[in-house]
């Protein structure tokens, strides 16, 4: 049987604050194997987007377990988990995050500078990524002069430039509209089906969710729903929505 | 790495260029203005210290003092006292190397159609010695010279400019107040004196031949002043001493009374004119460093400002793998690319503007390598001083908080 890419085991995160401690997840445990596509989904303030940071290594737990891709992210220094950040994780943001002074092929290259890539191979490996998500022929463009959904493949394209094992996404379609959002989710599904990559999505959307093959809902910091998706699992369960 | 992050650096600076040349322009005052300021001194002190060098070195003078005859007290040297005999008994003192009687004077001085007014000293060939003076042609006088009276000159470099032109004057005569004198010589150029007068507008003459036959005097032997020269300068102060024992006693002058001479140690007062310019330089120097400091702090503001400006860019690049280090690297590089290169137009502005004041106003300067060099170490350490704490906050962000950033 093949390694989880995500095993996550009673995990506690507390906020200190003035008012005192406050617990935002509490006994969270979740395994994911390779090759998954799972979407998360919370209401406001049950946790999602600290669970996201934990999972980004971004943030580190307060207590509990947590192994990426086999690696005690609990016990790594910042440098370590700038590390795993680089080659196992790649990001994609609801605000896409892209540098707006570099065009799209330098910041597709972006993720490489950090491994130490010359400028020729970065290029290189930048507009085979571009070309994947059909941008190649702005490759010169800057993020400024493309489209919302056009600047989040951009975004996919560099997230997906360091060959990472885990793709995790912070609501990426949240600033696009219906159809733009038909196209990134399309594009998602492609890249877990043809190429293995495992990817865990945060999402308020149920038409986004949909698109995923397992569905985690939170609420209050602890996993309320884990199984396969649904019209009914993501819609029911979502009183918010 | 690094040159993936120059070109990072190079682009954030290309992205705000009015800011990066307004926050150059802080370096490029405060690099030109050391150089310059530095090129200014050191020109000025390497004159004081020409102007010394060409006075003659361990150096005393001996002048007329005061005399008083019946209760009329006199100002100095308005009666000569000393003589060359005084000066021969000097010689033999322990500790001192050359002792140049001088008698000096103005006469007009006449070659075929040119004429020329300048200063006559009579004096003896020690003379040279003493003012570590050389020739350019022709031979000094000597000693026979002197006994005998002869009627030679050896003629200082402007006289000889003056007088002869192009044409060679050895062996010609002149006329010394209308008196015919052969020319033995000419001296090598020595330039200006310390207070400014030119040394090679002058003519030496043997010292009897001033006194006997060009400046009769009513004093018969007497000279103006005495020159002196210790054989070091850690003799000194007992040379000084024992010129004024040997004085007191050649002009009986009684303990308590009033010297009718006076010693100066010359080399002591350019010494303090050298010093002097040594601590004028310094002080440019210095004021001018504020202006670098100055433009330190300029860096350093701009640099905060940076960060917090690009706090998300910062959370991005963190997100997709940096260090705390390589934000480090790109941010105190971009501060030391604005110092390095203010420093460099700096370092031609001020060289620029040296030799512009230099032809400007005659002012001599001297732009050392070692004047540039500093300017360049001083501008990398500004650059690294005033980068390191804004590139340290930054490196030092927390990935999530910098994303978050709006």
């Amino acid at each position: 049987m093949t390694d989880p890419v995500i095993c996550i085991e009673n995990l506690h995160k507390d906020y200190i604050t003035d008012a005192g401690t406050v617990p935002v997840l509490m006994g969270v445990s979740i395994t994911v194997m390779p090759g998954e596509f799972v979407a998360i989904m919370g209401p406001s303030g049950s946790g999602k987007s600290t669970f996201m940071n934990i999972l980004g290594c971004l943030d580190v737990a307060s207590s509990g377990n947590y192994f990426l891709n086999g690696r005690d992210v609990n016990h790594q220094s910042s440098d370590e988990l700038a590390h795993l950040r680089n080659q196992v994780i790649g990001f994609v943001f609801q605000g896409f995050n892209l540098l707006p002074r570099a065009n799209l092929e330098d910041n597709v290259g972006l993720p490489l500078i950090y491994r130490g890539m010359s400028r020729s191979v970065r290029l290189l490996q930048a507009n085979a990524m571009l070309e994947k998500v059909g941008l190649s022929k702005f490759r010169n463009s800057h993020p400024n002069q493309i489209s919302g959904g056009q600047q989040q493949r951009v975004a996919i394209a560099r997230a997906l430039v360091n060959q990472p094992k885990l793709l995790l996404a912070d609501e990426p379609t949240g600033n696009l509209d219906t159809k733009t959002s038909k196209g990134i989710m399309t594009l998602f599904t492609e890249l877990n089906k043809r190429e293995g990559i495992t990817i865990v999505l945060i999402t308020h959307e149920p038409d986004v969710a949909v698109y995923a093959n397992r569905l985690v809902r939170l609420a209050d910091g602890r996993i309320i729903y884990d199984g396969p998706v649904s019209r009914e699992a993501t819609e029911h369960l979502e009183p918010g929505a | 790495m690094i040159g993936a992050m120059l070109s990072e650096a190079w682009m954030a600076m290309w992205a705000n260029r009015l800011r990066t040349i307004l926050t150059m322009l802080g370096m490029v005052i405060g690099v030109g203005a050391v150089i310059l300021m530095l090129a200014v001194g050191q020109g000025a002190q390497q004159q004081v210290q020409a102007s010394i060098a060409s006075m003659g070195s361990n150096l005393f003078i001996i002048l007329s003092g005061s005399t008083t005859s019946g209760g009329v007290r006199m100002g100095g040297g308005a009666t000569p006292t000393l003589t060359v005999a005084d000066a021969q008994s000097m010689e033999e003192l322990p500790s001192v190397a050359a002792v140049a009687p001088s008698s000096p004077g103005a006469a007009q001085l006449i070659y075929g159609p040119n004429n020329w007014s300048t200063q006559v000293i009579g004096t003896t060939p020690s003379y040279l010695k003493v003012r570590d003076w050389s020739m350019d042609s022709g031979s000094p006088f000597t000693d026979s010279d002197i006994r005998s009276a002869t009627r030679v000159a050896l003629l200082g470099q402007t006289v000889a400019q003056n007088l002869f032109g192009e044409e060679d004057p050895i062996n010609k005569t002149i006329r010394i107040k209308n008196s015919p004198y052969v020319v033995l010589g000419v001296l090598a150029k020595k330039g200006q004196s310390l207070d400014g007068r030119d040394q090679d507008d002058t003519v030496l003459v043997p010292v009897t031949t001033a006194q006997r036959k060009l400046f009769g005097s009513q004093f018969s032997g007497t000279v103006r002043f005495i020159m002196a020269q210790a054989d070091s300068a850690e003799s000194m102060p007992s040379v000084e001493k024992s010129i004024t024992d040997l004085l007191h006693q050649r002009h009986r002058i009684r303990d308590g009374a009033d010297n009718d001479f006076s010693v100066r140690n010359l080399t002591a007062m350019a010494n303090t004119a050298a010093e002097t310019a040594k601590v004028m330089s310094l002080m440019l120097g210095a004021i001018a460093s504020i202006s670098l400091l100055v433009g330190g702090i300029g860096i350093m503001n701009i640099m905060l400002v940076s960060v917090t400006e690009r706090t998300r860019e910062i959370g991005i690049r963190m997100a997709i793998g940096a260090r705390g280090k390589d934000i480090l690297l790109q941010f105190l590089l971009e501060a030391i690319i604005i110092s390095i290169i203010g420093c460099f137009i700096g370092v031609m502005l001020g060289v620029g503007g040296a030799y512009t004041v230099a032809s400007a106003s005659g002012m001599s300067v001297v732009v050392t390598l070692n004047s540039i060099v500093t300017a360049f170490a001083v501008a990398a350490a500004v650059g690294i001083f005033f980068g390191w704490y804004p590139a340290r906050k930054a490196s030092i962000l927390r990935p999530i908080d910098a994303l978050r950033f709006q």
